[in-house]
This record gives C-alpha cells, structure tokens and sequence, in this order.
C-alpha cells in the first residue's frame, strides 16, 4: 500500500507549527511518510542539501524532490494525493479566502505569538497581546462566514486553513500560560473558535501531531535559555 | 453563459503588485477596470474589500473581493484558465512555481527595496550586497531557460517583472549610476528583461514614468525640507 506513494520523508521537528502542517496533510491522506528530525541547534547536511536558499524546516522529500515552505508543501500534497480528501476547497473564490487567512496568519498573526513572550519590555508585550487578541476577533468572525455552520473552516472535515491556524494552537495555548494566563482564546470573546480548536485538536489526523501544551512549556524554557545573553551581573 | 464578467482592480499606478495583476489579466485577455485609489484618503470600496489589510492590490469579481497579489494571481489562474496557464501542470513543477514567486516577494523584492531607500546612507552597502545575493540566487534560476516559466511567461515571470521594470524606470529618474539589476552583473537577468519587453502585454503596461518621476522628486523635497 505504501509503495503506491512513493518514497516519502518529511525532515522537521515536533514543535514547530509550520512542520505540523504537511504532518496533519500527509495524515489526512493516509500516507506513511518517514519523520527526520532535525538536531535543536544544528542543520543535517540533508536540510542544507535539500533547503539551501532558506535552510528551514518543513521539507518535504518526494522519491527524492525536496518540496519546500509549509504552505506550498500542503498545496502539493493534495494535489499528488488527489483521491483522498480534499484539503483545499473546489471552488476558485473559496479557495483565495483560504489562501488569504493563511498568508496572514504567517504574516502578521504568528509572529505576535512569538514576539509576546519574548518582548523586552512590558509595553511591547501588550502591544503584542493586543495584536493578537484582534487577529483573533477577526478570525472568529472569518470562522463564521467560512464554516457556514459546519465544524470547520473546510466544512465538515479539517481543510487547508484549518491547518494553517490549528497547526498554532499547541504554542497558542503555551503563550497563554507563559504570559501567566492570559486568554487569548476565550469563551466569551471567541466562542466559535473554543469550539473548533478542541474538535481541531480531537480530529484523528491532528492529535498525534500537536504536542501537549506541557511538553511546548518544557521545550520553552531551553528556547528562551538559548536566546537570552548570559547575564553579566 | 450570457453573465456579464465585471471585474474591478483596485490599484495605485506606481504598485509593483498592482502592476503583476494588471500583467496577469492582459495575459489572460480580460477586460477589467482599474480603479486608481489614493492611500492617504482610502475609499470605502476599498476598505469593505480588504477590511483586515486596508492594501491593494485588490480584485473584485463580480462583487467578490480577492486580496494579496499572490492569492490574487492563482485566483486569476484558476477562473480564466483557458490561456496562458501562470502555473504549470505537474504538481512538483507547480510547488517550486509558487517557491520561486514566494521568494521574490519576501526576499528579493524587500531587499531591493530596502537597498533602494538605503543608497547613500549608513548600511546602504550591506543593503545593496543582501539584494544582490537574492538576485545571484535569482540568475541561476534562469540557467538555460528564457524565462522563469520555461519557455513561456509564468507566475514568477509576472511576480518579478512587473517590479523589475519599475525598477529600470526609477534607476532612470533618480540618476542612478549603477542599475539595481545591472545586465552586467547579472546578464541572464538583463536578457530576461529584454525578453519581456518584447512581449505585447508588458508593452502596453509602461509604468508611468512621469508619475514617477514627480513622487521622486517629492521625496526629494521632503528630504530636503526637514
């Protein structure tokens, strides 16, 4: 049955959102795929070999062919295993609206996830909450319009914006412990999207890939260790 | 069948992503109407159409908003896909398509327009050596090909050269002495301009080189005045 597909590895890591994507698609499609996780700190000369012009993670290996950038790894594995479930709308228009949420969510949403707990001073850690909290009224409304009452932005079952968004919840809900329990996500203000982040999370094809907030808390504090300059006092 | 096609650009004459998405129509034969909007005083068109960034690009088809010029793009591929496919058919071929058009976007265009801003100033010369390192990487992607898309115009094509040639018109009005894009660096790059140029649809998108040349100048007065 695998053989049917191919030879395929994905080289990536388990806490980043970004290698979570062509995970969940490749689960979606029932493909077995062999995860190469890269060392924390280091780059394996397949990355390099395989990503010279970014040096990023996810890669997508195909009988050889490195596929790179989550987004367009996504798009490639519904289109090569295209009998399976769709992950991209059929319709043009719908199609664009999901496009359009993923490339902010990558453009100006994530970035505030990481910014926040990051930020050297308290001002700037508001600002970034701020952004964030907005980002997501604005998504729960989107979620409104997109799911026209089914589960999902891709209706019945999980599809590209999904995706792209569900793939940020494990961090999400680990800045809201980090920031001392901030709600970001939030019953009152964004119900619908409570909602779908926990039938998101449940869905088979997720919830071996998004790792418990715990294990994002713990892995945290060896980020931050490295990015912080030794204290000379 | 009998549906009337309305399709709206909204747009500013001198937007290099506004510009690939007037290419990418003229490509595809389709009749459109542009409406030039002015960023400091914003239309409610524009502000219902594209609530969340407030930016153009933004096509407007048959009352449907599509916002971001590369989202935009593949939308266009998609509904007008009996000519000149932006994309190609294999899905390996279409996923370094949309790498490439990425690239240019989030590399090579921002740091040849941080270089551009960054001439004559502190950290110009690093600016400059960054976008050259883009646009190194760029060339050998033209190695034996005449354009990105192969033998015919595609998707980073129009994603490039609509910024490529606003960029040999602005290098003319500010005097600059060396070209951003200078053929003698990167020749592959100069004959792929050349390339364009012949085609019918960039000819009939000169970028406005008056309009240009007076928000060059208007910069240059402000600069001067402060």
């Amino acid at each position: 049955m695998a053989s049917n597909n191919g030879d395929v590895k994905l080289i990536g890591a388990w806490a980043s959102p970004y290698v979570m994507r062509p995970r969940i698609a490749l689960n979606v499609k029932s493909v077995e795929y062999e995860f190469l996780q890269e060392q924390f700190g280091s780059k394996s000369e397949l990355l390099l070999k395989s990503n010279p012009v970014h040096k990023k993670i996810p890669v997508l290996l195909h009988n050889g062919k490195p596929i790179c950038e989550s987004s367009i790894i996504v798009e490639y594995i519904d289109e090569v295993w295209s009998s399976g479930p769709s992950i991209l709308p059929s319709d043009p228009y719908d199609r664009a609206v999901a496009r359009f949420w993923a490339a902010y969510l990558d453009e100006k949403w994530f970035p505030n996830v990481r910014a926040a707990p990051m930020a050297a001073t308290e001002e700037a850690k508001n600002a970034a909450v701020e952004q964030l909290k907005e980002g997501l009224a604005l998504l729960e409304g989107a979620y409104g319009e997109i799911s026209k009452g089914e589960d999902f932005f891709g209706g019945e079952k999980i599809g590209f914006l999904d995706i792209a968004f569900g793939s940020m919840l494990g961090w999400l809900r680990a800045v809201q412990v980090i920031l001392g329990g901030v709600k970001l996500l939030d019953e009152e203000k964004t119900p619908d999207l409570c909602k779908w982040a926990g039938k998101f999370s449940a869905d088979p094809a997720v919830k071996d890939v998004l790792p418990e907030t715990e294990k994002l808390l713990e892995f945290s504090k060896i980020l931050m260790a490295k990015m912080k300059p030794a204290s000379s006092s | 069948m009998g549906e009337v096609e309305e399709v709206k650009l909204l747009m500013t004459g001198l937007s290099p992503f506004a510009g690939r998405i007037i290419w990418a129509l003229k490509l595809k034969g389709v009749e459109f109407e542009s409406v030039e909007e002015d960023l400091t005083n914003k239309s409610d068109l524009l502000l219902q159409s594209n609530p969340v960034r407030q930016k153009i690009p933004v096509l407007i088809h048959n009352g449907k908003p599509v916002s971001e010029s590369l989202v935009i793009m593949e939308y266009i591929d998609e509904v007008w896909n009996q000519t000149c496919p932006l994309l190609p058919a294999d899905p390996h071929q279409r996923a370094l398509t949309r790498f490439w058009a990425k690239f240019v976007d989030e590399k090579a265009f921002a740091s040849m327009w941080s270089a551009l801003q960054m001439r004559g100033k502190e950290g110009g010369e690093a600016a400059l050596e960054e976008a050259h390192e883009n646009l190194r990487i760029l060339e050998k992607e033209l190695e034996g090909k005449q354009f990105f898309g192969g033998e015919s115009i595609g998707l980073v094509d129009v994603t490039f050269g609509s910024f490529a040639k606003l960029l040999d018109v602005l290098d003319e009005v500010m005097g600059s002495d060396k070209k951003m894009i200078d053929e003698d660096k990167f020749p592959l790059m100069g004959k792929w301009k050349e390339q364009l140029s012949e085609l019918a649809v960039v000819k009939s998108c000169l970028p406005p080189v008056d309009k240009l040349a007076a928000a060059v100048q208007a910069r240059r007065n402000e600069s001067a005045a402060a």
